[in-house]
Formats: C-alpha cells, sequence, structure tokens
C-alpha cells in the first residue's frame, strides 16, 4: 500500500507492505545511516526523529509513518556533522556503528532540554546503548557540545 | 614526536560516525539472495530425515542445503594461525547437531519472507539423544559429544574425545605440595567466571559473490579475513588462491568475530548457484548461535610466607567449550600464561587443565581470552590471602610483583622488559582514596560503601607465532599507500598505524592512503587478536616505513649527486644537510615512477615478536551496596595502565573505559544462562543485560608510562587487559562492604543478599 510522508524535509509517495517496519523502508529507500541491532526495541541504534521528536524506527510500522515528517541523519549534515567532530575527536564513536541513532538523541535532547545536569543526560540517553566506549567518551563529547561543565 | 603520542581522531571517525554505507550489509548488492538457517531445536540428536519438499517448491526458493551437500571434510571456526591449535571437529553441516540452534539447513531465496517460509515447510524428524548440560558433569558422562572417528588436530592438544575433552593442559615447576607443606599460610577457594557474550552492535554478517574471473568473493564483518579464507578453502574444498575476503568497517568485535560465523554458509550458497548471497545472523542468533566467553571453574590454591611472599601457586581449571572445541585448548593455556608470571617470588606452580564438550553453544574467544577468568581467581584468592596475613592488599601486591629484569618460574628464562605496575598500584590508590577509604564506611543506616582492588597482567601479540607484514609504497603523485592485513574493528588500528608510518617518514598522515584487510592486496596479517595489532603490526609498520626512509634518501642523494650522508628529510621533499639543493617527494616520484628511473620506492616488512610483553592494569572499585536488599551501586572505577608508550592517548582511554565497562557488565550483571533443556533462555537484551549508562558508575583512566624496547617507539598492547579487573575488584569491594565472598560471577543482588543471610 502507499504512503505519503516527508523524509529530510522531502515530500515522498512509497510503496511499503503492511507489516514493515520503518527501519527497514528507510533502508531499502538508501537511508543506511539506520542501523538495527536487537530486534526487541533495546539498543536505539534504529533512532529517527518523527515530527521531530526521537523514535526507534524499528518499533514503528511504516504504515504509521503517514503523514508524518521523517528526520534521519542524512537530514541533519550540518548538525550531524558538528557534533560528530567532537565524538570523534574524544574516539568515542569507536566502531561507530551505534553512532547514528547515538547522535540522532543527543540532537533531539539539545531541543529538549535545557542546560541539562549530567544525571539528566544520562537519564534522556540510556535507551542508547553502546558496546566498545563505556560511555564516558560519550558523555565527555556531550558536555562539550552543550558547553556544560 | 609530531605524531605519535598526539590523540589524533580516526581516519574513519566521521564517516562511520554520521552513519555513512560502510559496513558490510551497506556493501551488499540489491539482488543478493537471503541466507537463512534452520537450526536445532534439540541439544543433542541425530538427524533421521528431512523432507524438503515443500519448501523447495516454493517460488523464490533458490536453493536448500542439508548435510548431504557439503564436503565431508572437517575443519575449526577458530581464526588462529595455521596449523590452527583449535581441533577440527565441525563440517559445515551434520548428521549431529551438538546444540540447540546448531545448523541443520541453509535456505536460499530471493527475499526474507520467502526463505522464512521455506524454512517452516522443512520437515526433520530427528532421534533425540541425552544432552551433557553440566560442565562439571562432561567428563566421563554417557553421551559422547563428539563420537565421530575423522575429528583430527593439528598437533597434541590433549583431547580425549570419549571422555568430552576436547583439551587438556599441565604445566609445572618444582614440588607444589611440598612447598605448600612449608608454607606459614595456605588459602584456597574454587571460583566461577561465567559464559559472557560479547553483544557487539553490529551482528555477524557476510555476502559473497563471483567476480569476473570465478573466484569466491566474500566479504565479512571479520577480525580475520586471512584465516576466514583458509576456513573456507578447507571447509568448502576448493583452494584458497580461488577465494578473496574483504573486511570493509567493523560493527565491534571483541574476540567473537575472530571465530567464523556465518561466512561459509553464504559462500556454499554462491558456490552452489553462482549468484550473490547475504547472510545477516539477527540478535538471537548472534546471541544463542555463535560463541561466548568461556565458562569455567578454577580451583586455585596460594602458599605464602609470614611475610606475605607467595610461594607456590596451584590452579586446577575446568572450561567448558560447548558443542565445538573453538579456540578451547589456547583460552585453557592462557588463564594460565597470562596470571601466573604476575608474581614471579614463587618456588613452585602447577596448572592442570581441561576444557571439556558440553551440548551448549560453542565458547570461543573474548576479549582477555582466559586471563579473564584466570585473573578472577587469581586475584579473588590473593585478597583473601592479605586478609589472612592482615595486609592491605595494595602491599601484598607491592610485595611480590616482577620487576625489569626479572624473570618468572613458567617462563623459560624470559626477561620482564618493561613494568609501571607498582606505579600503578601507588596511583590508583591515591585517586580511589585507597587509604581513606579501605575497607568500608557506613553512609547510612543501610548503606555501606567499600572498596576493593585487583591487578592483571595480558600478553602483546604471540610470541613466535603472530607475525605481521606491511607495506609502504611511495605513490607517483608523492603520496603514500600503507597496505596492511590488519583489521580495524573501531579499535582505530587504521590510524594509529599510519601515525607510526607518519613519524618515521617525517610526513602528515593526510598524504598516507591506507589500504586494509583485504587477502587480495594486503600483506598478510593473522588479523586483530591477540593483544597484536599495536605490538606487531606496529612494529612491521615501523621496518617498512624506515626502510622506504632510507631508499626515499638513498634515491634522492643519488639524483642529487651527493652521498647518502648528506640529505635529511625536510617535509615533502629531501634536502641536502647544506640546505642549497632539494628534491621534493613529488619530484622523486616522477623521477622513480614515471620517467627514467623504473623503480618505484617500496618499504616492506614481516615482523614477528621473540616475546609477549605484559600491559598492566591495576584497578580499584568503590561499591555502596545496601543491605536490605543487596542491591550494589558501582560508585567509582579506577584504572591506572601500563601500555608502555601510549601512541594515541584518546584511542587509548576509549578501549580502556570500554573494556573496564565490559568487565563491569561481567561482574555484576551478564550471564549466558540456559534452561534444563539446553534451550539458552539470555537470547535478547530483554533478558542478558549489558550495562547501560546508568549501570557503569563513573570509571576514571590513567596511564603510568612505561618503555618497552621491543615495541614501536616503547608501546605495548591495551585492547584486552583493560577486561580483567573489574570482577575480581568488584567482588573484593562487595566482600569488604558486606562480607559477602561471592566466587559464581556475576555477582546479583540476590546472590548478595542470600549471602548475606547466612
Amino acid at each position: 500500500m502507499q504512503i505519503e510522508l516527508t523524509i529530510n524535509e522531502k515530500a515522498v509517495k512509497w510503496e511499503v507492505a503492511f507489516d514493515e517496519l520503518l527501519a527497514d523502508t528507510l533502508r531499502s529507500h538508501g537511508f543506511l545511516s539506520i542501523k538495527t541491532a536487537c530486534d526487541t526495541s533495546c539498543c536505539g541504534l534504529c533512532t529517527v526523529w518523527i515530527d521531530g521528536k526521537s523514535r526507534l524506527s524499528c518499533s514503528i510500522l511504516s504504515l504509521q509513518a503517514h503523514g508524518k515528517k521523517i528526520t534521519t541523519i542524512e537530514g541533519l549534515p550540518k548538525e550531524a556533522e558538528e557534533f560528530a567532530q567532537i565524538l570523534s575527536a574524544e574516539g568515542a564513536e569507536q566502531c561507530g556503528f551505534c553512532s547514528p541513532g547515538f547522535i540522532m538523541s543527543v540532537l533531539a535532547m539539545k531541543n529538549e532540554l535545557v542546560n541539562p545536569s549530567e544525571e539528566e543526560i544520562i537519564h534522556y540517553l540510556t535507551g542508547n546503548l553502546c558496546r566498545c566506549t563505556g560511555y564516558m567518551g560519550q558523555l565527555r563529547a556531550i558536555k562539550t557540545f552543550l558547553g556544560v561543565a | 614526536m609530531k605524531s605519535v603520542g598526539h590523540s589524533i581522531r580516526k581516519i574513519d571517525g566521521m564517516a562511520i560516525a554520521t552513519g555513512k554505507p560502510v559496513y558490510t550489509e551497506d556493501l551488499a548488492m540489491d539482488n543478493a539472495l537471503v541466507v537463512k538457517i534452520l537450526r536445532s531445536p534439540h541439544a543433542y540428536a541425530k538427524i533421521r530425515s528431512i523432507d524438503l519438499s515443500k519448501a523447495e517448491s516454493l517460488e523464490g526458493v533458490e536453493c536448500i542445503l542439508t548435510y548431504k551437500d557439503v564436503p565431508n571434510v572437517r575443519f575449526t571456526l577458530a581464526g588462529q594461525s595455521y596449523p590452527e591449535p583449535s581441533p577440527y571437529d565441525r563440517l559445515i553441516l551434520d548428521q549431529i547437531v551438538r546444540y540447540v540452534g546448531d545448523e541443520v539447513a541453509i535456505i536460499a531465496a530471493v527475499d526474507e519472507k520467502t526463505a522464512q517460509l521455506a524454512m517452516k515447510r522443512i520437515k526433520v524428524e530427528y532421534e533425540v539423544m541425552e544432552p551433557v548440560l553440566d560442565f562439571e558433569q562432561a567428563i566421563g558422562h554417557s553421551s559422547i559429544v563428539h563420537p565421530e572417528e575423522d575429528l583430527s588436530c593439528n598437533f597434541e592438544i590433549g583431547l580425549n574425545k570419549e571422555k568430552n575433552i576436547a583439551s587438556s593442559y599441565h604445566e609445572e615447576v618444582g614440588d607444589v605440595e611440598e612447598e605448600l607443606k612449608r608454607c606459614a599460610v595456605v588459602v584456597e577457594d574454587v571460583y566461577y567466571p561465567q559464559a559472557q557474550a560479547h553483544t557487539m552492535m553490529e551482528t555477524y554478517r557476510a555476502f559473497s559473490y563471483l567476480d569476473h574471473t570465478g573466484r569466491l568473493i566474500v566479504v565479512s564483518s571479520t577480525q580475520v579475513p586471512f584465516h576466514i579464507r583458509r576456513q573456507l578453502a578447507r571447509a568448502l574444498q576448493i583452494p584458497a588462491s580461488k577465494i578473496r575476503v574483504i573486511k570493509p568497517r567493523i560493527g565491534g568485535g571483541f574476540g567473537g568475530k575472530q571465530t567464523g560465523a556465518g561466512d561459509v554458509f553464504a559462500a556454499l550458497v554462491t558456490l552452489k548457484t553462482g549468484k550473490p548471497a547475504l547472510i545477516i545472523y539477527d540478535r538471537k542468533e548472534t546471541f544463542t548461535c555463535t560463541t561466548s566467553r568461556h565458562a569455567m571453574r578454577l580451583r586455585v590454591k596460594l602458599g605464602a610466607d609470614q611475610d606475605g611472599i607467595i610461594r607456590a601457586i596451584d590452579m586446577q581449571v575446568l572450561s567448558d567449550t560447548g558443542a565445538y572445541g573453538e579456540h578451547a585448548p589456547t583460552v585453557l593455556g592462557c588463564v594460565g600464561h597470562y596470571t601466573l608470571p604476575l608474581y614471579n617470588k614463587t618456588r613452585a606452580v602447577r596448572f592442570d587443565g581441561h576444557a571439556v564438550y558440553t551440548n551448549k553453544m560453542p565458547a570461543g574467544a573474548f576479549r582477555g581470552y582466559g586471563a579473564t577468568q584466570g585473573t578472577f581467581a587469581l586475584e579473588s584468592i590473593v585478597n583473601k590471602l592479605a586478609e589472612r596475613l592482615k595486609l592491605d592488599p595494595t602491599e601484598i601486591r607491592l610485595k611480590n610483583i616482577s620487576k625489569v629484569g626479572e624473570t618468572f618460574l613458567t617462563g623459560q628464562g624470559v626477561m620482564l622488559g618493561s613494568t609501571s605496575l607498582d606505579q600503578c598500584i601507588v596511583r590508583g590508590k591515591e585517586l580511589i582514596g585507597w587509604d581513606e577509604k579501605f575497607p568500608r564506611r557506613e553512609v547510612g543506616p543501610n548503606k555501606v560503601r567499600a572498596v576493593g582492588m585487583a591487578i592483571t597482567m595480558q600478553g602483546s601479540g604471540i610470541a613466535n607465532i603472530g607475525t605481521a607484514s606491511a607495506e609502504i609504497r611511495l605513490n607517483d603523485d608523492g603520496n603514500f599507500t600503507l597496505l596492511t592485513g590488519a583489521t580495524d574493528m573501531g579499535t582505530g588500528c587504521d590510524t594509529i598505524l599510519s601515525q607510526m608510518a607518519a613519524e618515521i617518514l617525517e610526513i602528515p598522515m593526510e598524504i598516507i592512503i591506507v589500504n586494509a584487510g583485504d587477502t587480495d592486496t594486503s600483506p598478510y596479517d593473522p588479523g586483530s587478536y591477540a593483544s597484536s595489532t599495536t605490538y606487531v603490526a606496529g612494529t612491521a609498520v615501523v621496518k617498512a616505513a624506515e626502510e622506504l626512509k632510507s631508499k626515499i634518501l638513498a634515491q634522492s642523494a643519488a639524483f642529487l649527486g651527493v652521498s647518502r650522508e648528506d640529505v635529511e628529510l625536510n617535509g615533502l621533499a629531501v634536502r641536502t644537510l647544506s640546505g642549497d639543493q632539494e628534491i621534493s617527494f613529488a619530484k622523486l616520484a616522477e623521477l622513480t615512477i614515471l620517467g627514467t628511473g623504473k623503480l618505484q620506492l617500496v618499504g616492506y616488512a614481516t615482523h614477528g615478536s621473540e616475546v609477549s610483553p605484559p600491559p598492566y592494569v591495576a584497578g580499584f572499585a568503590e561499591v555502596e551496596v545496601d543491605r536490605e536488599t543487596g542491591k550494589v551501586d558501582l560508585i567509582d572505577y579506577v584504572a591506572v595502565i601500563d601500555c608502555g608508550t601510549v601512541i594515541n592517548p584518546n584511542l587509548a582511554r576509549i578501549q580502556a573505559e570500554g573494556g573496564i565497562a565490559q568487565g563491569i557488565g561481567m561482574a555484576l550483571y551478564e550471564q549466558v544462562r540456559y534452561d534444563e533443556l539446553g534451550k539458552m533462555a539470555t537470547n535478547t537484551f530483554m533478558q542478558y543485560k549489558i550495562p547501560t549508562r546508568k549501570d557503569v558508575g563513573k570509571v576514571r583512566i590513567e596511564f603510568e608510562v612505561s618503555y618497552e624496547p621491543t615495541g614501536p617507539f616503547g608501546a605495548k598492547s591495551i585492547g584486552e587487559v583493560v577486561a580483567n579487573t573489574p570482577p575480581p575488584a568488584i567482588s573484593h569491594a562487595i566482600y569488604n562492604a558486606v562480607g559477602v565472598r561471592e566466587n559464581h560471577l556475576p555477582i546479583t543482588p540476590e546472590k548478595v543478599f542470600l549471602g548475606m543471610q547466612k
């Protein structure tokens, strides 16, 4: 069936199956920043924005994206690059596989929280797993990015 | 130094962080067949019959393969240098299935839905047999996991399949029994480090196709492309020259991707159909059908004199290798190799171990590789000894650890070339506030805080076995290409190897092109494992760069009409010492490659080390325990590290923080568990808990630099050693807090609570 949505500011009409997940639809249309790693809505790698809010694209049917505004990291080149520069200066992307979803959550957090404390940052991002870094370097990068000490 | 020692960002950092399509799945062809595996529902069974008729008739099913369709040659999936110590005990598909999840049939279809539907339509009749599930009951069990006659080993590893023993290892120096009798204090205990899952974020995956000459190309998320090529050649019975393995960007490995998974199934489909094929293990398959850390039982006995000098160590190990023996002998051996040399005042040591087959998922390589398990046992018993002798745990270490120039009993005379472990202990003590906090402080009516500690070592590469080659070329435009077989899996070795080359050649890193991890174009490298890349591949790069530098100077001098001694490097040029003549690299390249020179300048080196110098960590944990519930909060973790010279401080710090976090997971949260029928109960992140950012407390890393004379720029390894201290240090802190000595990992609130009731 056909859905109409806005993807990274561009209106599109896509054919999708009734049981197709948004993460798979996005990948099949070439948005290869979308990674999945858990099948149980636990890891946060597939995070995109739906109408500006960060959401797990593995846990949403593509049909539910009808009429919505979807943003992937491909749609935020400037903001993503700005934070990625800081993240990779820390070495805290490591394998990089969780980074796009993590960055989408960080950018959403920046929009939602004003001057967040360390505790609030950690709480906001708990749904983004990372097996490489132990999270400390990510926190250093976020603090630099947000200008909080 | 301009490159080495600086926190240079990874050369691929921006691409991978912003989601550019550079991983295996991103590179697969859209028309690749989807490969799925039908897996055994039984822990131990023989296939009586397989009926494919209803599955094969489905439109879109390309092929379905069973044990009748595969070469009858056993091999190992362990990625190790030839001849592999791991037993050749598996077929691509076997009539006997040995664990829940073992492969029964390979299905290739045009899309995932068709493949899944076909899988459901395959009818298999099994003859179910009694499985061996408890590894402590494996030796002498009535069921034999590997009854087959054609199982073989490349050399003697102490395999006794009738007794379910995959490998045995014994090492003894001095008379342990006599020495223990002479000791003033003897302590002993039994430790059970658990099976742990790697849970790299990118699950196992590979795709394959035939190239324009009919060769099999396999693009794989692997740490060991050269080993995968050799493995495929044997398993598929085709010459290695007909296979090319390419490693793109990798989403984490931690040793898991030192064992093959899936490559052979995709490759077989491509060979049978001539078509591209893609296999992606989902998370459940990654949890249940690949490998984990070896669960072990370690009985340790330690004897010391009245002053706390450790005189005898006796270690008896039982290791659960699961259904297949990947890495069974080597992980077992490393339990002793990476623990016994820590304390070298011993007069006698004994190590006796068996790795046993059971009907569970195979164990394999996992960061730490036996050292993690051995460290948990040895460091826990040393903490017990310190308490018995009323010595501070840090002091007993300082009295007993090895010093530069010293040897150790089982070390065959090899002298320790570098250590700053003593400074690591002293500095860690300061950072955690040991003197104020040891052993415990009450912080509320039911809350107590306490500290604990442990030390550890690992190796740097595998002495006399691991060899790496590297090549550096001066290209036609004056740039350079570094060719290496080392496999960056997020660790940053493409970057640090470039840093080393840039340092020697006195050039900026930007003009070095790195080409790595492709068996067609890379010089041989066993791959990134055994903490070898910085130390072994790094030295190969240094040697290759030095050779190229020497050639550049000689050739430039010839062009300038002066002697070799009269020139030096100057930016991207060579000039005479007097400074009156200069030739740029670009001109040099033009003259040697394009013009009359006819000799492209190339530096090439193969390096293997006769020693495997140990990096060290002193780890300190502070925990808060709730006396009412047994809940443990990790407050602070300090790790002070001796990895020799730190080539890239930020990348080294991240490696360390990540390793500590994995160790924290092992200490407190993670466990691969099975039900009574041998089915894994922890097959998703819902049941298998890796630490989130709320569970790791604060992790603080410092480096105490030493200089390893055999390492590149004085460097040793860091990748694995960082995983080892948290289990014993956190266990120690919990004991100091509430007096519960929990020797079964992970130390969950239930165990602490029940321990407090005793």
